[in-house]
């Protein structure tokens, strides 16, 4: 995982921190929150993975069985990684995470199913990386299925650019802050 | 059956080394290990054929030990179908630090190439 990628020399944003509202396209009120490491959080978090259809998994995430989930948000849950929950209430709609891979991270937002395709993704993952460059990420990755037309239309949209196609997955990255000279 | 492992020392080769070894000593499979160049793997040739001698001598299992030079996925598949193997067994894939699978591009030719069975090992 730590070979070279590539990244736009061009700084993306400013994109909004967390914590902040908005009303998505059904007219639900919409929350967005830093996991803030609680149970509570942790527990909705497993919650929505229990109630997340398989269909939508992408390249074997997010596992299928409760353990699995358990054990897969313990690692992506930990302190160094970077976490912002979309809430309906007390249930969690959706999901972003940023995971560290040497000097960049790794990023992947999941949106359960009964909340796509009313805005909520677009306004999870800029504040994911709003959040990310509040706390000096410079670099960010991620793959997607090439198939995944409106994932990478999302992608794009925010500014992340094509890194690698000649994979399976289509790598895609944008960068929040520049290098240090 | 006549099974061909390709590894090429990357973590994903050993886990499908361990899993065909167990395999092979339930089944009496007929199996050939062949050692790929993989330059994105850990380890090299000369270390994977130890794995592989070890994990043989515990399973108490012969197996074919080879080197295959050239380019691993055309390599595998031309040996396969060309020397009467019905399967050809392959690393799963390595993870992200997110834990996405991601398939290797030896994987990859292999899979879209094979005229023989494929299995790849999780």
């Amino acid at each position: 995982m730590s070979r070279d990628r590539r990244y736009p020399e061009e700084v993306s944003g400013p994109f909004e921190s967390p914590p902040l509202s908005f009303i998505d396209r059904t007219d639900r009120e919409m929350k967005l929150t830093p996991y803030d490491g609680s149970k509570e959080d942790k527990e909705a978090l497993v919650q929505m993975y229990l109630d997340f259809d398989p269909s939508d998994r992408a390249q074997g995430i997010p596992p299928g069985q409760e353990s699995r989930i358990r054990t897969w948000l313990d690692t992506i849950l930990s302190d160094e990684c970077l976490n912002v929950i979309a809430w309906d209430d007390q249930t969690v709609a959706g999901h972003a995470t940023l995971v560290p891979d040497g000097d960049a991270y790794e990023l992947a937002i999941f949106v359960l199913q009964a909340y796509q395709e009313a805005g909520i993704g677009t306004y999870l993952i800029k504040s994911l990386l709003g959040y990310g460059a509040a706390n000096d990420v410079r670099k960010v990755w991620l793959t997607v299925e090439r198939w995944n037309r409106p994932a990478v239309g999302l992608y794009k949209k925010v500014g992340f650019e094509t890194s690698n196609a000649e994979s399976f997955e289509l790598e895609m990255a944008i960068r929040l802050h520049k290098d240090p000279t | 059956m006549k099974v061909l492992l390709g590894i090429g020392g990357a973590d994903d080769s050993i886990k499908a080394l361990e899993k065909t070894i167990d395999r092979a000593t339930a089944t009496n499979d007929e199996l050939t290990v062949a050692i790929v160049e993989n330059p994105n793997a850990d380890r090299t040739p000369n270390e994977v054929e130890d794995a592989v001698q070890k994990y043989l001598d515990e399973a108490k299992l012969s197996a074919t030990i080879r080197h295959v030079e050239g380019d691993p996925g055309s390599r595998l598949v031309d040996i396969a179908e060309t020397e009467g193997y019905e399967e050809i067994v392959l690393g799963g894939g390595q993870t992200s630090p997110m834990g996405k699978i991601q398939i290797g591009q030896i994987a990859e030719f292999v899979l879209l190439n094979s005229h023989k069975t494929v299995t790849l090992v999780r």
